[in-house]
């Protein structure tokens, strides 16, 4: 067994099944899909935070990791493509006791929504963004996203990708995330940690997980199975915490700087924000109590 | 229930459209606003952003209509009561989030002060051509709850329905104002909180592992609950079964539409609102909404001197349409006269329920302004004939 199944497997045994809707079995994920390793990092991340269950709710967007709401027992809401971050702007705001956690892949939340991602990073929103990254559209077949490596292939870029793909560490930290950590599906300790501690981060925290999509994006691209990606993972990542995230960019089979990036402290969260104003307004009056 | 004291400017006061419409989305119980600035709506949000530290509301504004038509949805499940506002351009990019209201039977209200276009149009100028994409605009069959106000007051009075329709139905409505009842500045009188009726949202009392957020007990409408109150709910815009499941088959499908469109479709007569004005006897029946009823009233009044007999339908709710009362109407009339500030919407659906027995005539105009009244009468004399 390779140190990669041994973590997996270890993952596996941990007490996953109470956090997740044993009648939404079996899943639709792919064998060697790398978004089930990662809810079995989240699970295992809930379970340290000691969070109280019933107030951690779950949004996701559309596509293959969007279906990660609905496997969890929380209160869990499956939006549209691009708008889980816009919908758990209003379930957050209107009800702050709750902790909002967003799940979803790279196309969902930095294609389509990444209008909404740089805006609720700016905002210092008090939610936490999971996104996991497999470098393509899965759930509609493989196409090309963003994030897709430049001269990658996708059915969509048949001939290899000629734009030049986000590095997503970055995008989040210049735009004001508080909270910036990435790890691969490899990194399942590192990963778990990196949860725990965004869950726990005040303000907008985000946590990037490079997970093989072995049906598409590592087939079209001759990349081998789940198992020989982890492999590789292990050998392509470097571990370089507090990297300048403008360093972090993924090139097509390039190294994957991995790490905890950005921990601010001290950055009034959206929520503090409004809190002292509302506060300031009751002195003066204004604000009902 | 009647509206919570917190917010209620009782007694008459000077507002525009705009302006009366946040207060009345306030009497409402609306505590969450998300909104994106857009003439001739941008009032509407200025306002509730200033009224709201007083009412204990919270207004985001936010990157685009899209965002601000699912925001509030995710405000609804954290247990506030929402509304976004719009026009034209914005209300066009929220359609796939009034699906996804409909979808998931999130109760909350579009407010759209409808301007001239297509695409950015006339920005500052008045037009009712949104009829038909506020009952047909998203993707997918659905049903729709559209109100029509003429003054001032009624975006006050009217608002609350809309919130009220909203919550008993768990829909969400469309709250279709325009141009010049949004800029009209008239008197209005905001009543004492205990002769407001506000509808409160009917929130399950069952306990967590019993509830079901698509299961009815009566009626057609499930109950609602929140976020955090440990029912572990999943809510999706996929086709689902009562637990909120997705279910990929068309027999979950049917199940599911067939309740969703039949909670609106089936209590037509118990939403319906409009006005009559003498339609024993007419020859002519005028049908209008929004600020145009208040032209057909001049135009009708005309009429009149002129010997005609003219009866007048406005209609309060537009969607769902009137069908089985436009029908017997139809039969007893020469003529049916419809005026609306668009080339021809509500028109077709009055043809459709006329089937034939009665001639319609549409009064159709392009936007940019009302109607001159002696278009109308002219419509209503030819009619006639
Ligand atoms: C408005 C809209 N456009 C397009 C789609 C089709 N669609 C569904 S999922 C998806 C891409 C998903 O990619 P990603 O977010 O990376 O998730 P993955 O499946 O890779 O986990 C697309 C384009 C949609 N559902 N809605
Ligand atoms: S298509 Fe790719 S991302 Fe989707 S389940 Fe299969 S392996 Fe996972
Ligand atoms: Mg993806």
């Amino acid at each position: 067994m390779t140190q990669a199944t041994a973590d997996a497997c270890e993952q596996i045994t941990s007490k996953t099944e109470e956090f997740v809707r044993s009648d939404r079995m079996p899943h639709i994920w792919c064998p060697g899909c790398g978004i089930g390793t990662t809810v079995n990092c989240f699970t295992r991340a809930i379970e340290q935070c000691g969070v109280d269950l019933n107030k951690l709710a779950i949004v996701s967007g559309i596509g293959c990791t969007g279906r990660v709401a609905g496997y969890l027992n929380l209160d869990s809401f499956h939006t549209t493509h691009g708008r889980a971050i816009p919908f758990a702007t209003g379930l957050k705001l209107s009800n702050p006791d709750l902790k909002v956690v967003l799940y979803s892949g790279d196309g969902d939340l930095i294609a389509i929504g990444g209008n909404h991602f740089i805006h609720a990073a700016r905002r210092n929103l008090d939610i936490t963004v999971i996104c996991v990254n497999n470098f393509n559209y899965a759930m509609t077949g493989g196409q090309v996203a963003p994030t897709t490596p430049i001269d990658a292939i996708g059915t969509t870029a048949p001939y290899g990708v000629c734009e030049r793909s986000f590095n997503l560490p970055f995008l989040a930290d210049s735009c004001g995330a508080v909270y910036v950590a990435r790890w691969t599906a490899f990194h399942v300790r590192q990963l778990t940690k990196a949860m725990v501690e965004a869950v726990n981060k005040r303000g907008f925290s985000f946590v990037e997980v490079i997970t093989p999509c072995p049906t598409l994006y590592e087939r079209r691209n001759r990349l081998g199975d789940g198992l020989a990606r982890m492999e590789w993972y292990k050998e392509n990542s470097v571990i370089k915490h507090d990297a300048d995230t403008r360093e972090c960019d993924i090139d097509f089979q390039g190294k994957i700087v991995c790490g905890k990036f950005v921990d601010k402290e001290d950055v009034p969260s959206l929520l503090q924000k409004r809190n002292q104003k509302t506060e300031e307004l009751r002195v003066k009056g204004i604000a009902c109590d | 229930m009647s509206a919570e004291q917190k917010g209620v400017l009782t007694g008459a006061h000077y507002l525009d459209g705009d302006h009366a419409c946040s207060e009345g989305a306030i009497v409402a119980g609306c505590n969450f606003v998300a909104g994106y600035p857009i003439t001739p709506s941008t009032e509407i949000v200025e306002r509730i952003a200033w009224r709201f530290p007083a009412t204990g509301g919270t207004f985001i504004q936010m990157e685009d209509e899209i965002a601000s038509s699912i925001t509030i949805q995710g405000a609804v499940w954290g247990g506030a009561k929402a509304m976004t506002v719009s026009s034209g351009p914005g209300i066009s990019l929220m359609m796939e989030h009034i699906g996804f209201a409909a979808m998931t039977e999130t109760p909350c209200v579009f407010v759209n002060v409808q301007r001239g276009g297509p695409s950015t149009g006339l920005p500052t100028l008045p037009a009712q051509a949104d009829m038909m994409q506020a009952r047909w605009g998203s993707h997918g069959d659905y049903e729709i709850i559209a109100l029509s106000p003429n003054s001032p007051q009624e975006c006050f009075d009217l608002v609350i329905e809309a919130f009220n329709f909203s919550e008993k139905y768990r829909s969400p409505v469309m709250f279709m104002m325009d141009e010049s009842v949004g800029h009209m500045t008239e008197k209005v009188v905001i009543p004492t909180p205990d002769k407001i009726k506000t509808i409160p949202r009917k929130f399950t009392s069952k306990a967590p592992g019993d509830y079901k957020p698509y299961e009815v007990s009566s009626g057609l409408v499930p109950d609602m609950c929140k976020a955090g109150d440990g029912h572990r709910i999943h809510i999706t815009g996929l086709t689902h079964d009562e637990k909120g499941y997705p279910v990929m088959n068309a027999d979950c499908q049917e199940k599911l539409l067939t309740r969703i469109v039949g909670k609106i479709r089936d209590n037509v007569d118990d939403i319906a609102m409009y006005d009559e004005d003498e339609i024993e006897g007419a020859d002519v029946v005028v049908i209008s909404y929004g600020i145009t009823s208040r032209i057909s009233m001049k135009a009708i009044r005309a009429a009149r001197q002129q010997g005609v007999k003219v009866g007048h339908i406005r209609l309060i709710v537009v969607w769902p349409f009137i069908e089985n009362y436009v029908k017997k109407l139809a039969g007893k009339v020469k003529a049916l006269v419809v005026p609306e500030i668009n080339l021809g919407q509500v028109v077709l659906e009055v043809e459709r329920c006329a089937a034939g027995q009665c001639k319609v005539v549409s009064v159709p105009h392009a936007g940019g302004a009302v109607h001159e009244p002696e278009t109308i009468t002219k419509a209503i004399l030819e009619a006639v004939k």
